[in-house]
């Protein structure tokens, strides 16, 4: 299995190293945290992919105001946004908010036929998060998790940082760890990126400057009284080599990579200058550096009332974020080996509710959604599936939530149909057996 | 030499005035009436050691013992006032009156508690799926247990032949946590915990020979919900079942089939010569206070990993017997000896490994007895989590984390600094090692800092003295059980912080140093 942590071979190309350098130099042998490390499972699949950005836009953004425009539905669906763009693929049309997404679709693919009939935010984020249905036995891990386990720690990682990473805020228990537990949860960075420091929890202390840092670091060393009686002790070799590498994360790399001032003003323009875009960039340096999950956890989709004003609002945001994103993956030569996926837990009524109380809004819609994915061995430039003329309901080709998890698993040389390394119980399945209620598309073979 | 008597005399006569030059760790041997039991502890370190040519390091401080035999009986630390008694007692026999105390005191069995809860797997859901209402039965009748000082073998039997409703009688959850219900698995948990043996590397016919016994437990449903039943299933009357069982001694033994073969074993377990069971408990209550088995790992034992001192675990295990496995009384053998009274400083500076008792092994505390230490001090609380939906969970807003009654209840630190995820019973299942991502927690979490500088309860503890220099002495009191060394209080003036920091900045930096510091990290 290809390896970007431990490389086994010799000729490393400098961003290899580059990843290689900051994993270990940040980073002592984490131990083992939980106690036991339990084998992972054999993979036998070849990777594509080596790491994953999610950018979930939580609430559920509307499909036909973005992915899947109907220009031709009338007032009733489209509302002011009755337009489509083409983009630089023949054939291929988006919302009219989306200029910047339409010059890179040729990076990404669009499924139009997401879909799994439920209307509940949480049912509906736990089934696309974890691509599992509601009604199984166990409480499943959110797919970042499963990837910190058998990307991760399962696969040698050692670095500083957890190997599954949300910017900013957490997403809340339907994403988290599941019955994997606590260790597997994302580390959630907290701050905001678009501020100067970006506070990073647990790297950037607020209100404790770099030189005071330095001068406690210094002041602990002249209090370690009992330190200094086991000068050739290994167990306190050990909590120094330890100390070494968290301030190295505190005073060096870790800050390093979330001090977006290290990249050019144009560069970050160019992301937009807000939460969302200087998060898309945070997520290009994580991925740089090794992460292998990195979630930008997007609110502000559910937009039951105000919902064209807060279009014309997020959209370019979300435009000007996630094209620069997929420029500066493809300019930095990680866009083959990363996954981007881009979506929320379901779609919006494609009928807008013009009365009152909402006066313009769309509620809850699982029934048909759309969700754009690139990189890491997805191909660009294609559409999968169909929804009607109107958006409601899926025409051809349906992916339920497990079709794209189980496909994101298969780039990433995870076997979809294994079980937890943790469990023998054939019934703890990466992705559900499809059988009975649970109803499957197939992976997204066409585009991989 | 005589700095050190004059140490010892200083804080005995006159605390915060004077502050000891050298280190407090440890003071000249002196005489010192050991009980008689202790004292034939000590003899048979002693020889072993002599004949090996092992060095052994000079007796433990006052402070140091204070603060280790606080946290090995009752994992929690000494408070400031408790410190400063202690250290002021004059009596000769005060360590034996502190033992005593604290074997009495409610948290020794919280505290042990929670380490059987770890042996025991005490744990709601997955691997284990003991199911929250269950989970909370077992651990508050393991604490309840301890509280009433149940004898060891008592304890042993009722786990291994209880039978009833997992909420009702809450020792049969012991079979429900080994994993599968299958005779080969109830018996391989039963080796583990009272045999101290892997079955793994027992032959196929002795592990199944063990199996027998255990082939006529019965696990049923209730219309309860998530209720089961452990029950005695009879035999089935066409003769298949086997008429006798090989017990792990070779012995042969005759089942009739109206008894539990459950019973046969567990009587052979705690009363035959030839059973580990006295030993294997004894090894593991002394891997507890010592960080290391004399077989090591205590749940280990097998022929290729024989014990360390042959003779001082046979002693041992007839020192439990013969206390008619009162635990405490066997803790009080240890805890009164000179071998658990060293100090922690290697006697020729080379690092050792535990297993020859120069010195007290120092290890990192456990995360849960290092939360609550922190929670205490700074006077502020943690949030637990439940990975399930656990409708009859209710965790009090001032919960200690080794008060936790289910191995699924847990917090982002816990999982940091290693709680065990009870899935398997062993006791390596809880690192002790440091890892760099704990001392990031320590030193930097928002988490921990906020801890320290918005603590009300430390505010008040630096404004009850006089001036910034008084507070010094109060502060190491509270965190390190001691007052502060000449050297510290130099390091301490001499320090400043940022000009543009606040006024309490200071203070708040020397707290954040402390709890940050190795002696205030590991148990020494």
């Amino acid at each position: 299995m290809k390896s970007l942590i431990i490389p086994s071979h010799a000729g490393l190309s400098r961003r290899a190293l580059f990843r290689y350098s900051f994993l270990t130099t940040a980073a002592m042998l984490l131990g083992q945290r939980t106690g036991f490390s339990l084998p992972a499972e054999p993979v036998k699949l070849t990777a594509k992919a080596q790491a994953v950005i999610q950018i979930w836009l939580w609430g559920g953004p509307c499909h036909i105001d973005t992915f899947d425009p109907k220009p031709d539905a009338g007032h009733d669906f489209c509302g002011p946004l009755n337009e489509a763009i083409s983009t630089n693929v023949d054939g291929i049309q988006i919302g009219r908010l989306l200029p910047n997404l339409a010059k890179q679709a040729d990076k990404f693919s669009l499924i139009r036929s997401m879909t799994h009939e439920n209307n509940a935010h949480e049912t509906a984020s736990y089934m696309v998060q974890t691509g599992h249905t509601e009604g199984e036995r166990l409480v499943y891990p959110s797919m970042g998790a499963v990837v910190s386990l058998l990307k991760g720690y399962d696969a040698g990682y050692k670095g500083l940082l957890p190997p599954y990473i949300v910017l900013t805020e957490p997403q809340g228990r339907f994403s988290e760890a599941g019955f994997l537990g606590p260790k597997y949860k994302p580390f959630a960075t907290g701050g905001d990126p678009a501020k100067t420091p970006f506070a990073v929890e647990g790297i950037v202390a607020e209100g404790i400057s770099p030189e005071h840092q330095n001068l406690r670091r210094e002041l602990l060393g002249k209090l370690d009284t009992l330190g200094r009686q086991f000068q050739n002790d290994p167990q306190f070799a050990e909590y120094r080599k330890c100390g070494d590498a968290a301030y190295d994360m505190i005073l060096g790399e870790g800050a390093e990579v979330f001090d977006l001032s290290k990249e050019s003003e144009e560069l970050r323009n160019s992301y937009g200058r807000n939460t969302f875009g200087q998060s898309c960039l945070a997520a290009r340096r994580l991925v740089e550096r090794g992460a292998k999950y990195v979630t930008i956890n997007y609110k502000g989709w559910d937009t039951h009332k105000q919902h064209f004003q807060t279009m014309n609002r997020k959209l370019p945001e979300l435009d000007q974020g996630l094209a620069t994103l997929l420029q500066d993956l493809a300019d930095h030569g990680l866009l083959d080996s990363t996954i981007v996926w881009c979506g929320g837990e379901f779609g919006r009524t494609p009928r807008v509710q013009w009365e009152a109380p909402w006066n313009g809004g769309r509620s809850h819609y699982g029934k048909v959604f759309s969700t754009l994915i690139a990189g890491g061995g997805f191909r660009g430039g294609h559409v999968v599936g169909s929804s009607d003329a109107r958006g409601e309901s899926v025409v051809d080709r349906p992916v339920y939530p497990w079709d794209l998890t189980a496909s994101m698993y298969e780039l990433l040389g995870i076997d979809p149909d294994g079980t937890f390394p943790r469990t023998d119980d054939e019934s703890v399945r990466l992705t559900p057996k499809i059988a009975g209620n649970v109803k499957s598309g197939g992976r997204l073979k066409e585009i991989m | 030499m005589r700095a050190i008597i004059f140490l010892l005399m200083g804080i005995a006569a006159c605390p915060a005035a004077m502050s000891p030059a050298v280190v407090p760790f440890e003071k000249e041997p002196q005489k010192r009436l050991t009980p008689a039991l202790s004292a034939a502890l000590d003899n048979l370190v002693a020889t072993k050691q002599k004949a090996a040519g092992i060095p052994r390091a000079r007796p433990c401080s006052d402070e140091v013992f204070l603060r280790r035999v606080f946290l090995d009986t009752i994992g929690t630390l000494p408070t400031r006032e408790e410190a400063v008694e202690f250290l002021k007692d004059k009596n000769p026999t005060k360590r034996e009156a502190l033992i005593d105390r604290l074997l009495e005191r409610p948290e020794f069995a919280d505290y042990w508690g929670m380490k059987w809860g770890d042996v025991l797997r005490v744990k709601s859901e997955f691997p284990v799926n003991l199911w929250p209402n269950a989970a909370q039965a077992y651990d508050a009748w393991i604490r309840a247990s301890l509280r009433q000082n149940m004898p060891y073998s008592e304890f042993a039997r009722k786990l291994l032949t209880a039978d009833g409703s997992n909420f009702r009688n809450p020792p049969v959850n012991f079979l429900r946590s080994a994993g599968s219900r299958e005779p080969a698995a109830l018996a391989a948990a039963a080796a583990l915990t009272f045999m101290g043996e892997r079955v793994a590397n027992w032959t196929p016919e002795k592990r199944a020979d063990l199996a027998v016994f255990f082939s006529r437990v019965g696990f049923k449903k209730t219309g309860e919900w998530k209720e089961e039943i452990v029950y005695f299933t009879p035999p089935p009357a066409d003769g298949t079942a086997p008429s006798s069982a090989r017990l792990p001694d070779g012995t042969l033994v005759k089942i009739p089939p109206e008894s539990d073969p459950r019973e046969i074993f567990a009587q052979w377990l705690v009363y035959s010569s030839n059973s580990p069971f006295a030993k294997n408990a004894a090894n593991r209550i002394w891997f507890w206070i010592f960080g290391r088995g004399i077989i090591h790992e205590p749940d280990d034992s097998r022929p290729g990993n024989p014990p360390s001192n042959p003779e001082l675990l046979a002693w041992l295990g007839r020192q439990l017997q013969s206390a008619k496995y009162d635990t405490k009384q066997f803790l009080r053998i240890i805890l009164n000896s000179d071998t658990y009274q060293l100090s922690p400083i290697p006697p020729d500076g080379k690092p050792r490994s535990g297993a020859d008792l120069a010195s007290y092994p120092v290890r990192r505390l456990e995360g849960e007895v290092l939360i609550d230490a922190i929670n205490r001090i700074t006077g502020t609380k943690e949030d637990y989590m439940s990975m399930i939906p656990e409708p009859f969970t209710f965790l009090p807003d001032d919960m200690r984390a080794i008060d936790v009654p289910d191995g699924s209840i847990t917090s982002s630190f816990l999982e940091l600094f290693g709680r065990p995820p009870r899935d398997t019973g062993l006791l390596a299942e809880r690192p002790v090692n440091v890892t760099a991502s704990q001392r990031l927690s320590l030193l930097n979490s928002k988490h921990i800092l906020n801890k320290i500088n918005n603590s009300r309860k430390l505010k008040d503890l630096v404004q009850s003295a006089p001036g910034q220099a008084e507070a010094i002495p109060l502060l190491y009191l509270t965190f390190l059980s001691r007052y502060p060394t000449s050297d510290e209080l130099a390091a301490i003036s001499a320090y400043q912080p940022p000009a543009a920091s606040g006024k309490r900045q200071k203070l708040s930096d020397v707290a954040w140093a402390l709890v940050n510091s190795p002696e205030f990290l590991y148990r020494h």
